[in-house]
């Protein structure tokens, strides 16, 4: 979008929002701001504290499984764990993720607007947000220990279990709210704020992403809330909706509670796919491959990502009816992922390609998140899944998506808008370094898992059989090389905020979105003066001038 | 793998390879070409890229191509999940009753047992029950998984192909001791099976033996 940065004449003597002083100052100017660019950064502060408690929680799994029988801790405490490690990942980390931070910080900006439609009630699902979290981080430390039930809280157990599942319940229904608020605010922004001239397919490809995320959290959040609420009333007064024990339907749970959770993970996929499509057109530096495929696709992949549910209990025993839908719509839901996937790798072909730490982190995107979507389609078919259901080897898969997927995505968004948040730059030889060890590390880790759940290892086990020892070895190896690319990820970052070199060049990247166009980092308002969006996002008109020039020569 | 230890193995794992090599060579185009445009137009290669806005060819075959074959897969599952659940009407019923920690299971003459007695190349159908939370009754060698509730019967079948001794594991998460909830299956030849009957209660095999012949 080259044409409108003449349009904008930002003052360069301005202070950026990181230096911005409105009626507080200080401490209180960050946690009281209403700027998105601030709640982004709030958000990406205690994301990454609540990521590194469920990095440390998995570690541990993993270090417990090195051996059969007892290694470190009981089975109590084990159960508590991966309990822990899933919905602290799940609700804290995956979920809200790449929107709460970088669509809080870019997607404004890349609509052309000042903020979001609603900032106050941004700042307010930051507060649900943290207060969910804290929630699940007090179920912790308070008598009757940490829920045991898995993040799923699958009833019966979770009605007869002692722990404290009811705070866990809070935790994820208060942190429910943080993510319909987030969505109706996205929505509504997209919306109504767009700058003059931005049509919907000017939209750039990851604003499609968030926008379709955005619907999925406000029509499929609340029904895991009302769940989630029952299953304290199963609890606390025995209504008897899902407890079999006084006739309820233990199914049921089951279904209301994958109805929202399986569009919960294309919440959790579709915005880390809005960034592969930002970031590979920048690096290639040329337009993007079927924008308008790309676009739909994420819309098709949350329409038919809603009906594909139940495909989490083809061995529950429903009628052949259900499996049979279920299975067909699953398969289906794999086309949309296909294209996109096609249309990224198309968008390399002939571009001019500068292999940066982002650029790296999105084929790693693409390469794992194919295995996990081929791995998936897998699960889809009801042979196969009949044996790999509820084995090791759905573990893998979720983690080849949602870390090799969303994950990924997410430190290619870090790296790639990171020097526009900050105004520094990461060391970049370093970068590369730990990208490496994440990669191999990831791999080690998680592959191990596909083979053993193939074979019969059962999920969520605190002790095996001795065959499947090797096969755990090397996976515990795997998560220490991950452990270390992380640590040295963080290190770079903490480091960099500080102490990297100072960037304020507008474009650092060769970008032609409009967070490209501004201050490095921004003005408190963004734009000084609204841009009107002639043209489309991508350009990349100097590849045509030049081929025009060589064609007369 | 294709090791035929009971009715379901060769099909399902059938299903498995083909839809392996289908996904292995999908990731095998996607990996090499993305590797080859990278190196192929890297930027000191190509400083300049091609603008190069779709192509509606490429787009219909990358769409109809994968669409046909997921829906040839899909098919294949579902008619090995029919078989699953057509229960021969011969086969030998068998109750399964799954509590925190272990498996019971009793037969159609008031036996009660906590390993699984089966004969060999004879349809057993295992009505499953629940006496608290929800557990998974999986036979890993044989292909077989079943949720167990408290709330209603489910019913696996299968037909062991060989004799020998095989393991049950529960496959849902339930609680401290889930992952020592194992038990076995012992597949006897029809022989063996017929005397561990009579060895156990006379009177009682009799009249089961009864009951099978006149099946």
């Amino acid at each position: 979008m080259s044409a409108e940065a003449a349009t904008i004449r930002t003052n360069g003597h301005e202070p950026s929002y990181l230096e911005y002083k409105g009626k507080h100052s200080g401490f209180l100017g960050w946690i009281l701001s209403t700027d998105h660019k601030r709640i982004g950064i709030l958000y990406l502060i205690s994301l990454s504290f609540f990521f590194l408690v469920g990095v440390i929680f998995g570690f541990l799994m993993r270090l417990e499984l090195i051996s059969p029988g007892r290694t470190i801790m009981d089975a109590q405490t084990y159960n508590s764990i991966f309990t822990l490690h899933g919905v602290i990942m799940i609700f804290l980390f995956v979920i809200p993720g790449i929107p709460a931070v970088f669509g809080n910080f870019v997607l404004p900006i890349l609509i052309g607007a000042k903020d979001v439609a609603f900032p106050r009630i941004n700042l307010m699902s930051w507060y649900m947000y943290v207060i969910g979290g804290l929630l699940a981080v007090v179920s912790i430390l308070l008598p009757g220990g940490p829920a045991d039930t898995g993040w799923t809280f699958y009833i019966p157990y979770s009605v007869r279990t002692n722990t404290n599942v009811m705070l866990a319940l809070f935790a994820a229904f208060t942190l429910g709210f943080s993510s319909i608020l987030t969505g109706l605010n996205f929505v509504t922004t997209v919306h109504r704020l767009k700058a003059p001239g931005m049509g919907w397919f000017k939209l750039p490809l990851s604003i499609w992403s968030i926008y379709s995320t955005a619907w999925v959290q406000v029509l499929a959040t609340p029904i895991i809330g009302i769940t989630l609420l029952l299953v304290v009333f199963e609890r606390w007064l025995g209504i008897g909706v899902f407890d079999p024990a006084l006739g309820g339907d233990p199914v049921l749970f089951q279904h209301l509670f994958w109805i929202y959770s399986h569009p919960a993970v294309y919440i959790m996929i579709l915005p880390a796919m809005g960034v592969v499509s930002e970031i590979i057109p920048v690096f290639s530096r040329r337009t993007i491959f079927g924008y308008k495929f790309i676009a739909f696709s994420s819309v098709a992949i949350a329409l038919l990502g809603s009906l594909v549910w139940a495909h989490h209990m083809f061995t529950v025993g429903m009628s052949d009816t259900g499996q049979f839908i279920f299975s067909l719509l699953t398969m289906l839901v794999a086309i949309p992922s296909a294209i996109k996937v096609f249309n990224w790798v198309a968008t390399l072909y002939k571009g001019s390609i500068e292999l940066s730490t982002s650029l790296l982190f999105i084929l790693a995107f693409i390469f794992l998140f194919t295995i996990g979507g081929l791995t998936g389609i897998m699960q889809g078919i009801l042979t196969v899944d009949i044996q790999v259901h509820d084995t090791s080897f759905i573990v893998a898969h979720f983690h080849y998506v949602m870390f090799g997927g969303t994950g990924f995505g997410f430190f290619a968004a870090l790296h790639y808008w990171f020097p526009k948040m900050f105004g520094r730059m990461y060391h970049k030889k370093l970068a590369n370094t730990y990208f490496w060890l994440l990669f191999i590390g990831f791999n080690v880790l998680y592959f191990p898992m596909f083979i053993m759940g193939w074979l019969g290892m059962p999920r969520r086990y605190y002790d095996y059989l001795p065959e499947f020892h090797s096969y755990h070895f090397i996976s515990t190896i795997g998560s220490w090389i991950l452990v270390l690319g992380l640590l040295l990820m963080i290190y770079n970052m903490y480091h960099s905020v500080r102490k990297g070199k100072v960037v304020t060049e507008k474009n650092i990247w060769g970008g032609e979105t409009l967070e490209w166009q501004i201050e490095t980092p921004p003005t408190h308002e963004n734009f000084s003066e609204i841009p009107v969006i002639e043209t489309d996002p991508y350009q990349y008109k100097m590849n045509e001038e030049t081929l025009d020039k060589k064609e007369v020569r | 793998m294709f090791d035929d230890v009971s009715n379901f193995v060769n099909f399902f794992d059938a299903t498995f390879i083909v839809t392996l090599a289908v996904s292995v060579f999908f990731l095998v185009l996607i990996t090499f070409l993305m590797i080859f445009f990278v190196i192929k137009y890297n930027r000191k290669r190509n400083p300049r890229g091609s603008n190069i806005h779709g192509h509606m060819g490429l787009e219909i075959a990358w769409t109809a191509i994968p669409t046909i074959m997921v829906l040839i897969m899909f098919w294949f599952g579902w008619i090995g999940y029919m078989d699953t659940v057509t229960v021969p009407e011969n086969a030998m019923p068998i109750n399964v009753s799954a509590q925190m920690w272990k498996w019971g299971f009793e037969y159609e003459d008031g036996r009660k047992t906590d390993t699984l007695f089966i004969p060999v190349s004879k349809p057993v159908k295992l009505i499953l029950h629940s006496n608290d939370v929800n557990h998974s009754f999986f036979i890993p060698e044989f292909r077989v998984k079943k949720d167990v509730f408290p709330s209603y019967e489910r019913i696996v079948w299968f037909i062991a192909n060989q004799t020998g001794e095989f393991y049950i594991a529960c496959a849902e998460y339930c609680g401290m001791n889930h992952s020592n909830m194992y038990a076995k299956v012992l597949v006897l030849s029809e022989e063996n099976f017929n005397n561990w009957r009579i060895g156990m209660n006379k009177e009682e095999s009799k009249l089961l033996e009864g009951i099978t012949k006149s099946n």
